[in-house]
C-alpha cells in the first residue's frame, strides 16, 4: 500500500506491506533508528513519537494508520543544533544511563508537559507510567521533566 | 583534589543518546544484509521426533533454514561453562538443540531470511515432532528422588556440590547457642529486563577470511575467546568482536549465548551479513535469569545478641544448561559473602546446584551478593524480633570495628576497610529514625501497618586477584587493561578493556586520566568494546570497571608521566629528579624554575619529531598496562526504608527510603548516585513485584512485559542518598565499585520493612515479591481466615 506522511518536517512516499508497523517503517524504510524497540506488548514506551501532536507508541501502529500524518521522531525534536529544553535538561540531571529507552522517555515527557505546563511530580510519575527504564530507578527522570518544565512554561 | 575526579560531570555520551544517535546493534545496516529469526520450543521438556522445514525453505525469502543437526554436521562445538568447581557435572549446551529440549524457548532451527517479517512467518512453517516429557522446575524438588532427569549426564539433577567452613563446628556452637533463628526462604527466580534487548550480527570476509561479530555484550574480548577456541574455532586474530553502545545489561550480557554461534556461523555459511534481534518475549525465555534460591538457615546468639553461629544450605537452580559463570553465583560469590558486616566466628555454607526444565541461570545484579544479604539480613531482622532489641542496636553489637581491617573472615575473604558504625550513624540521621519510629508508633496506634526496614550489607566487588580467582574455579583472570594513546598533537585516546553499557565510562575514566596528566577531558577520547581497537580486555561486571580498570589507567598515566618528565629533563637540561610534573596544568618544570617549563603538548610533539629525545629512547607517547589487584574491594551500606501496607487491599506503599553507603573514593559524585539510586530501584522491584514465574509444568508464566511486573516511575518515593567514605587500599584509585550495592540493599531493606509493618499480626516471614495478593492473604489469615 502507498504511504505519505512527514516525518521531521520532511515528505516521505513509500509502498508498503499493510502489516509493516510504524516503528519499523521509521527505522527501516527511513534510517531513522533512533526510535528504539523495547518489547512486543506496547508496555515499555521506548518506540514512542509525536504523531499529529499526540505521543504515540510506534510499535502499536501501523505505518498505514499514519498516512498523511506529520511525525516527529527524537531525530527532529531539536531545533537545528538546539536541543530541546526536554533534551538539555536529561543531559544536565543525568536522566539517563543506558540510553535506551531515553528517546521514547523524552517525547512522552515533552508532550506531559505541553499538555500540563504546571505538572506536579506525582503527574510526572503517573503520566511516565507507559515508559519503562531499567537503569535510572526513575529519580533523574523525574527531576529532567520537572526541569524542563520550568523551562517549556517559560511564561508563555 | 584535581580537576574532574570528584566534580559531578554530566556525561560526554549524552549527546548522542538524548538525539537518536545511539550506535546499538539493532540499528546496524549492511549492504547484502539477511535476517535471522529462531524457533523455539513451547515445550519445557520434550523429545524432538522430528523436525521438517520443506515447507518453511519453499517460502519466498527464505534463503536457508538450520537445524541443531545442521550446526553439529557444520563443526560448531557446545558452548562451554566457564565456572567448573571439582566434581562438576557438566552436560552439553548445543546452540540449537538436537534431540531433546529442555525449557521454553530452547532454540530448535534458524530461518535466514531476505526480511524479518519474511524470517519470522517461516517460522510458523516448521513443523517439529515433539513428545512431550516430564518437566522439573523447582531448585530442591530437583535434587528428590523420583524427579524428572534434565540430562543424562547430571544424575539427580545435582551438578554440583560445594561447601565451605567447617559443619561439626557450626553445629556444636548452635547447640550451645541461647537462641537460634531458623528460617526457610525463596530468593524468586527473576528476568534481569535490560531495556534494549540482546541482538548479534555477523558479517564473513571470505577473501581476508574474517569474521566481524557485533553483539550487545558487556565483556567482547571473552566472547572471542569462547567463540575461537570452543564455539565455532574461528582464528582469534581473524575473529573481531564488537560491542558498540549496550542499552544495560545487569550481567544478562556476560554470558555466550546460542545466537552469537548461530548468527556468524550462518553468515559465513550464506556468504551474507546476517542479522538478529531479540523480541521482548525471546529475552523473557532465553536472556540468563538471576538469583532463583530455595534456602535453609539458621544463625545462633548469646541471649544479649553476639552472634555465634550460621548454618545455611542452599539449593540454587541452574535451569537447563549451565550458563557461562553460573556454578560461581551460589558458591564463590555468595557463602563467601555470609559474615556480612559482623564478627560471626563459625559459618558453614553448602550449595547444591540443580538442573531444571527453565531456562539457565546466572549473573544478575549483585550475583551471589544479594542472595547472601538476603538470608543474613533477615535472619538478623527476625532475630532482633525475637531479642525485643532495635534491629539497628542489635547489628552494631556485631559489627566489624574499624581498627580490625584488614578482617579475616571464616568464609575466606578479607575485607580491606571500614567503618559501618559510620555508615549506619550517617542514615539514621538522614532517616531521622527515632522519629520515623515514633511516627510508626503513632500510626500502629491508630490501627495502620507501617513498618521500618533496616539493612547493613557487603559487597565484594573488583574481583582479584586472578590467581586466587581462577583458583576457586574461574576459568578467566580478572585483571583489567588501560592505554592512553597521547597523539602528536596532544590529543588523547583512552583504550579501556572495561565496558561501558549505562555506567558513563567515556566520562569517568576521563576525568581519573585528565587528572592524572592534566590536560582537558576534552582533548580525550575513551574506547571501548572492540576487540580489534583494544588490548585484550575483561570488561565490565560485579563492580569493577573504576576499581581495575581505573587502576590500569593510572598505571599507564604514570608511564606516560614519567617519559614526559624524562624528556622534559633533556630538553631543558635539567636532572630527572629535579623535575615537576603539575597534574593541575599538564606542564613539567625545573623545580624552583617555573619558567623553565614544558607543556604537555609540547611534549607530545617533539616526541613525533624525535630528533630532542634522551639517547635510546622510543619516539612513542603510547602505554599499555594491566592491574590485576591485590584483593577484592568491599562497598558497604546501610539502607532505611519506612512503608505503609494497605490492610484492606494488602497494597504496599515505600514512604521513604534512605541509601548511604560507602562504595569507597569517588570519581563522579553524579554518576554514583545513578548508579545507587537506580541499583535500588531494581532490589525494591524484586522485593515487591517481580517474579520469573513458571507452572509446575515448566511453562513461564511472566513471557512478556504484559506479565511481569517491571518497576515503574509511580512505585517510587525520592529516593534518599547520603554517603562516607573508606578508601581501598585495594587500587590506585581508593575506589570500591558502586554498580551494585544498591540492588543487593534495596530488596532485603524494603522486605525487612513491610515484615515490620507485618509484626503486630504476627506476620515472622512471607516470600518475595510482596504482592499486594500475597499480603491480603496473610493478613487474612493473621485474623482467624478466611476473607
Amino acid at each position: 500500500m502507498k504511504v505519505s506522511m512527514t516525518v521531521n518536517g520532511k515528505t516521505y512516499n513509500r509502498d508498503v506491506e499493510p502489516r509493516m508497523l510504524l516503528v519499523h517503517f521509521l527505522r527501516d524504510e527511513l534510517g531513522m533508528t533512533g526510535t528504539n524497540i523495547g518489547c512486543d506488548t506496547s508496555q515499555c514506551g521506548a518506540c514512542t513519537i509525536h504523531m499529529n501532536g499526540m505521543a504515540v507508541k510506534s510499535c502499536t501502529t501501523l505505518a498505514v494508520q499514519a498516512d498523511g500524518a506529520t511525525i516527529t521522531t527524537i531525530e527532529g525534536l531539536a531545533n537545528g543544533s538546539e536541543l530541546h529544553p526536554m533534551q538539555q535538561a536529561f543531559w544536565e540531571n543525568h536522566g539517563l544511563q543506558c540510553g535506551y529507552c531515553t528517546p521514547g522517555m523524552i517525547m512522552a515527557a515533552t508532550k506531559l508537559v505541553e499538555n500540563n505546563p504546571n505538572i506536579t511530580e506525582a503527574e510526572i510519575r503517573h503520566g511516565l507510567e507507559g515508559n519503562i527504564c531499567r537503569c535510572t530507578g526513575y529519580e533523574n527522570i523525574v527531576r529532567s521533566v520537572k526541569a524542563a518544565a520550568a523551562q517549556m512554561g517559560g511564561g508563555d | 583534589m584535581g580537576n574532574y575526579v570528584g566534580k559531578s560531570m554530566k556525561r560526554v555520551e549524552d549527546p548522542r543518546f538524548i538525539q537518536g544517535q545511539g550506535k546499538y546493534v539493532a540499528n546496524l545496516k549492511i549492504y547484502g544484509m539477511t535476517h535471522a529469526a529462531i524457533k523455539r520450543s513451547p515445550y519445557p521438556h520434550a523429545k524432538i521426533n522430528s523436525i521438517n522445514t520443506a515447507a518453511a525453505e519453499a517460502l519466498e525469502g527464505v534463503i536457508a533454514v538450520f537445524t541443531g543437526k545442521d550446526l553439529v554436521e557444520g563443526g560448531v562445538n557446545p558452548i562451554p561453562c566457564g565456572f567448573t568447581p571439582p566434581d562438576i557435572k557438566l552436560p552439553p549446551h548445543h546452540a540449537l538443540a538436537i534431540d531433546r529440549v529442555r525449557h521454553v524457548g530452547d532454540g530448535v532451527a534458524v530461518v535466514i531470511a531476505e526480511t524479518a517479517y519474511i524470517a519470522h512467518d517461516a517460522l510458523d512453517l516448521i513443523e517439529v515432532d515433539y513428545e512431550p516429557l516430564p518437566a522439573v522446575v523447582d531448585a530442591k524438588a530437583a535434587a528428590q528422588a523420583g524427579a524428572p532427569q534434565v540430562h543424562d549426564e547430571v544424575p539427580n539433577n545435582v551438578s554440583f556440590t560445594w561447601a565451605i567452613g567447617d559443619e561439626a563446628a557450626v553445629n556444636a556452637a548452635l547447640a550451645a547457642a541461647d537462641h537460634v533463628v531458623e528460617l526457610d526462604l525463596i530468593n524468586q527466580r527473576l528476568i534481569p529486563n535490560a531495556m534494549e534487548p540482546r541482538a548479534a550480527v555477523a558479517q564473513w570476509d571470505s577473501a581476508m577470511e574474517q569474521m566481524t561479530v557485533w553483539t550487545s555484550s558487556q565483556n567482547p574480548h571473552t566472547i572471542r575467546l569462547l567463540l575461537s577456541a570452543f564455539t565455532l574455532g574461528i582464528p582469534e586474530h581473524k575473529l573481531r568482536v564488537i560491542s558498540p553502545d549496550v542499552g544495560g545489561g545487569f550481567g544478562s550480557k556476560i554470558f555466550h549465548y546460542a545466537e552469537e554461534v548461530i548468527v556468524p556461523w550462518a553468515a559465513r555459511k550464506i556468504g551474507r551479513p546476517v542479522k538478529w534481534v531479540a523480541t521482548r518475549s525471546e529475552s523473557h525465555s532465553t536472556d540468563a535469569h538471576g538469583r532463583d534460591h530455595v534456602t535453609h538457615c539458621k544463625l545462633g546468639m548469646s541471649k544479649d545478641g553476639i552472634f555465634q553461629a550460621l548454618h545455611i544450605e542452599n539449593y540454587a537452580n541452574m535451569g537447563a544448561y549451565l550458563s557461562l559463570f553460573a556454578p560461581m553465583i551460589p558458591t564463590a560469590l555468595y557463602h563467601t559473602l555470609m559474615a556480612g558486616l559482623y564478627k560471626t566466628p563459625v559459618i558453614y555454607g553448602v550449595t547444591y546446584g540443580t538442573m531444571t526444565n527453565t531456562t539457565p541461570v546466572d549473573a544478575y545484579r549483585g550475583a551471589g551478593r544479594p542472595e547472601a544479604s538476603y538470608v543474613l539480613e533477615r535472619l538478623i531482622d527476625i532475630a532482633s524480633r525475637d531479642l525485643n532489641m532495635d534491629p539497628i542496636e542489635l547489628r552494631r553489637k556485631n559489627f566489624i570495628q574499624p581498627d580490625e581491617f584488614p578482617y579475616q573472615t571464616p568464609v575466606a575473604l578479607l575485607y580491606d576497610s571500614g567503618n559501618y558504625d559510620a555508615v549506619f550513624d550517617k542514615a539514621v540521621e538522614m532517616a531521622d529514625y527515632s522519629a520515623m519510629r515514633a511516627e510508626q508508633a503513632t500510626a500502629r496506634a491508630d490501627g495502620r501497618l507501617v513498618g521500618v526496614g533496616v539493612s547493613g550489607c557487603i559487597e565484594a566487588s573488583g574481583a582479584g586477584p586472578s590467581a586466587v580467582v581462577v583458583s576457586l574455579g574461574a576459568a578467566i583472570g580478572l585483571y583489567e587493561s588501560g592505554a592512553i594513546r597521547v597523539h602528536p598533537t596532544g590529543k588523547v585516546t583512552v583504550l579501556t578493556g572495561a565496558h561501558s553499557h549505562g555506567q558513563g565510562h567515556e566520562t569517568s575514566l576521563a576525568q581519573i586520566v585528565g587528572d592524572e596528566l592534566g590536560i582537558p577531558v576534552s582533548d580525550i577520547e575513551v574506547i571501548h568494546g572492540d576487540t580489534e581497537r583494544l588490548p585484550y580486555g575483561v570488561g565490565t561486571y560485579a563492580s569493577r570497571s573504576m576499581a581495575v580498570g581505573g587502576g590500569a589507567l593510572v598505571m599507564s598515566a604514570q608511564k606516560i608521566r614519567d617519559k614526559i618528565t624524562r624528556i622534559a629533563a633533556h630538553q631543558l637540561e635539567a636532572a630527572v629528579e629535579d623535575m615537576v610534573y603539575d597534574r593541575a596544568t599538564g606542564t613539567v618544570h625545573v623545580k624552583g624554575a617555573p619558567d623553565k617549563s614544558k607543556a604537555f603538548g609540547e611534549i607530545a610533539f617533539a616526541v613525533t619529531l624525535a630528533n630532542n629525545l634522551p639517547a635510546g629512547m622510543e619516539p612513542a607517547l603510547e602505554e599499555t598496562s594491566y592491574f590485576d589487584p591485590p584483593n577484592f574491594t568491599f562497598p558497604n551500606s546501610a539502607h532505611i526504608a519506612k512503608v505503609e501496607v494497605d490492610k484492606d487491599s494488602g497494597e504496599v506503599t515505600l514512604l521513604d527510603y534512605v541509601a548511604v553507603d560507602d562504595v569507597g573514593n569517588i570519581i563522579n559524585p553524579l554518576l554514583v548516585e545513578g548508579q545507587i539510586v537506580g541499583g535500588v530501584a531494581q532490589g525494591v522491584g524484586q522485593a515487591l513485584w517481580e517474579h520469573g514465574a513458571y507452572d509446575a509444568n515448566g511453562q513461564l508464566l511472566s513471557g512478556t512485559f504484559m506479565d511481569y511486573a517491571m518497576p515503574r516511575a509511580d512505585g517510587f518515593p525520592n529516593i534518599r542518598v547520603g554517603r562516607t567514605v573508606t578508601p581501598s587500599p585495594s587500587n590506585p584509585l581508593g575506589v570500591k565499585g558502586a554498580g551494585e550495592m544498591g540492588t543487593i540493599a534495596g530488596t532485603v531493606t524494603v522486605v525487612n520493612a513491610v515484615m515490620d509493618a507485618l509484626a503486630p499480626l504476627g506476620v515472622r516471614h512471607l516470600d518475595m515479591p510482596l504482592t499486594a495478593e500475597k499480603i491480603k492473604a496473610a493478613i487474612a489469615a493473621a485474623n482467624g481466615g478466611g476473607n
